[in-house]
């Protein structure tokens, strides 16, 4: 048979045998999961998920940064124990602005995908200055350093835009005021008597939303003068897992079965 | 393949692979059989699989994958064990939410049920502020005492797990003390001489001239809020400042941060996130931490 007289040239060529390796062996990924990136069931439909505000994005790369991931997962499983003690099992549609997701895959610590609103703002402060003054059992290493370290933020912006060509549809409006709108967002006083900012952030995040009450605005860490790190982290930590809207979730239509 | 000529080594009676290496030559021993069969057996496990699984993907309008001759779904399943463990605690859970301590105190049954379920989901809710136990931490009020800031009945302590403190819903505990320092309220000196004097109110110093000076801000500034004699009051979340239980610390420093700028820290509304038995099962637990119980 001429073909199988060919291969010869394949096992005479080593980089063309290297190059027919991979094509054979990408057949079986491409079948796999190219096709989860254009169905229209891998994402659930919900009402409320939004991309994160801008503090909650610098909030989300300090997260990243430390590698909070390493010990915390993002992701209750659809399992009874897990979703006692944790609430509603992770969609996918929580973490479809997620990139790179958080979900992890070693719980050293809890599982985070919906600490927000659990503890207190304070409670967060006392934790990341020294998780042992209020759990002392935990093995937490401390991230003092957050309170006092000034947010760099100068990259907001084109974080943003990263994330806009990857598919979070932020708005340019939510891109052009990123800036302000992380500011704001940390401190209830920014525009104080200013006529051009009137609860703006609120107003473009909660349209995105399509939910009231997803985007909260106080100093998060207490002091709203000084944005450090800390806001940012809280501000990310408070708002996981309390986007989407469950009251609405059709958890029995055949689309978000799984 | 059959146009070769069989090329069978000498030395073994196998048929070598045709190639050849500086006259090395390969030979072809067939696959082990164990390990041929397992490999068709996975071939065929997989067909069997598409068929009783979801298997294969969504094709355009077909709208979900193909669900299986099973129908499973994990969702579906965890959904399912969830009613179930909600039906099997319906029974007492019912008569948990409607009970008076009364109730609770004569139903051994109903009392159990109750301390249970409240002592794993304060473990997993509670603790993490309040202490195992109750026992608290500075800023974190101690439940296992009498010492209370809204008020320690059942009812009480139900409306502040229900709804927390300082929360944005309107049945929230809510009290904001002024930051008499921050907002230029009272000068440093005042506030000196009003925290000496709230210390000599639970004993922790004798009266002082500054204390004196002291008193007369606090009948301005304080009784509003903390009473006349500083015993506090419920109704405001006003804690009693004649005792010896001090949430964030009875040190004249401490005192004086207080008064400064006050901490007024918040506490989740926690019937948001869990449900009524649940809460009522925590105010039942909690409520015995303090030893009302008996």
């Amino acid at each position: 048979m001429a073909l199988f007289d060919k291969h010869a040239l394949l096992e005479k060529h080593s980089m063309l045998l290297t190059v027919g390796i991979l094509v054979v062996v990408a057949i079986g990924g491409i079948i796999e999961i190219a096709p989860l990136f254009y169905l229209s069931n891998t994402i659930e439909r919900v009402n409320g998920m939004r991309p994160y505000t801008p503090l909650e994005l610098a909030g989300r790369e300090i997260y990243v940064r430390e590698g909070c991931y390493v010990c915390h997962s993002q992701m209750v499983r659809p399992l009874r124990d897990e979703v006692e003690r944790y609430g509603h099992y992770s969609l996918a549609a929580e973490s479809m602005y997620d990139h790179p997701f958080q979900w992890g895959s070693k719980r050293t610590g809890p599982d985070l995908a919906r600490v927000g609103g659990k503890y207190s703002d304070e409670w967060h402060m006392d934790h990341m200055r020294n998780p042992r003054s209020v759990v002392p059992e935990s093995i937490m290493p401390p991230y003092t350093f957050m309170v006092d370290r000034p947010l760099d933020f100068s990259q907001v912006q084109q974080t943003m835009q990263a994330m806009r060509l990857v598919g979070v549809p932020y708005t340019d409006a939510m891109i052009e005021n990123a800036e302000y709108d992380l500011l704001a967002q940390a401190n209830p006083d920014f525009y104080p008597n200013s006529g051009d900012y009137d609860g703006a952030l609120v107003d473009r995040y909660t349209e995105a939303s399509g939910r009231e009450g997803t985007v909260t605005v106080r100093a998060f860490d207490g002091d709203a003068e000084n944005i450090t790190e800390m806001d940012a982290m809280i501000a990310y930590l408070q708002m996981l897992g309390t986007l989407v809207d469950f009251e609405t979730y059709e958890a029995d239509s055949l689309q978000n079965r799984r | 393949m059959s146009e070769h000529d069989k090329d069978i080594d000498a030395a073994t009676g196998v048929e070598t692979t045709g190639h050849e290496w500086d006259g090395i030559k390969e030979l072809n021993n067939p696959l082990p059989r164990w390990w041929l069969y397992i490999f068709y057996i996975c071939i065929a496990w997989a067909v069997v699989y598409w068929i009783f699984m979801p298997a294969w993907p969504a094709l355009p309008g077909m709208g979900t994958n193909t669900p299986g001759i099973r129908n499973h779904s994990d969702r579906a399943l965890v959904a399912e064990s969830i009613d179930a463990l909600r039906s099997a605690r319906a029974e007492n859970g019912a008569a948990l939410i409607e009970a008076s301590v009364e109730d609770i105190l004569a139903d051994q049954d109903l009392r159990q049920f109750a301390m249970a379920a409240g002592e794993s989901a304060f473990g997993d809710n509670c603790a993490t502020c309040h202490g195992a136990g109750g026992r608290g931490a500075p800023g974190y009020p101690t439940l296992a005492d009498d010492v209370w800031l809204w008020g320690g009945g059942l009812d009480e302590i139900q409306h502040t797990i229900t709804y927390g403190v300082r929360q944005e819903n309107m049945e929230s505990r809510f009290s904001m003390m002024p930051a008499f320092g921050r907002d230029q309220v009272l000068s440093a000196e005042e506030i000196t001489n009003v925290a000496h004097y709230v210390r000599t109110l639970s004993g922790l110093e004798e009266a002082s001239d500054a204390s004196i000076a002291g008193q007369e801000v606090f009948e301005w500034n304080c009784v509003a809020c903390h009473g006349e004699a500083g015993t506090g009051d419920q109704f405001q979340g006003a804690p009693n400042l004649t005792d010896r239980d001090w949430l964030y610390g009875s040190d004249m420093a401490t005192v004086q941060a207080t008064i400064y700028n006050p901490r007024n820290s918040a506490m989740p509304a926690w019937g948001e996130r869990l449900d009524e038995t649940t809460v009522k099962a925590l105010a039942v637990y909690v409520y015995a931490l303090s030893g009302s119980e008996g």
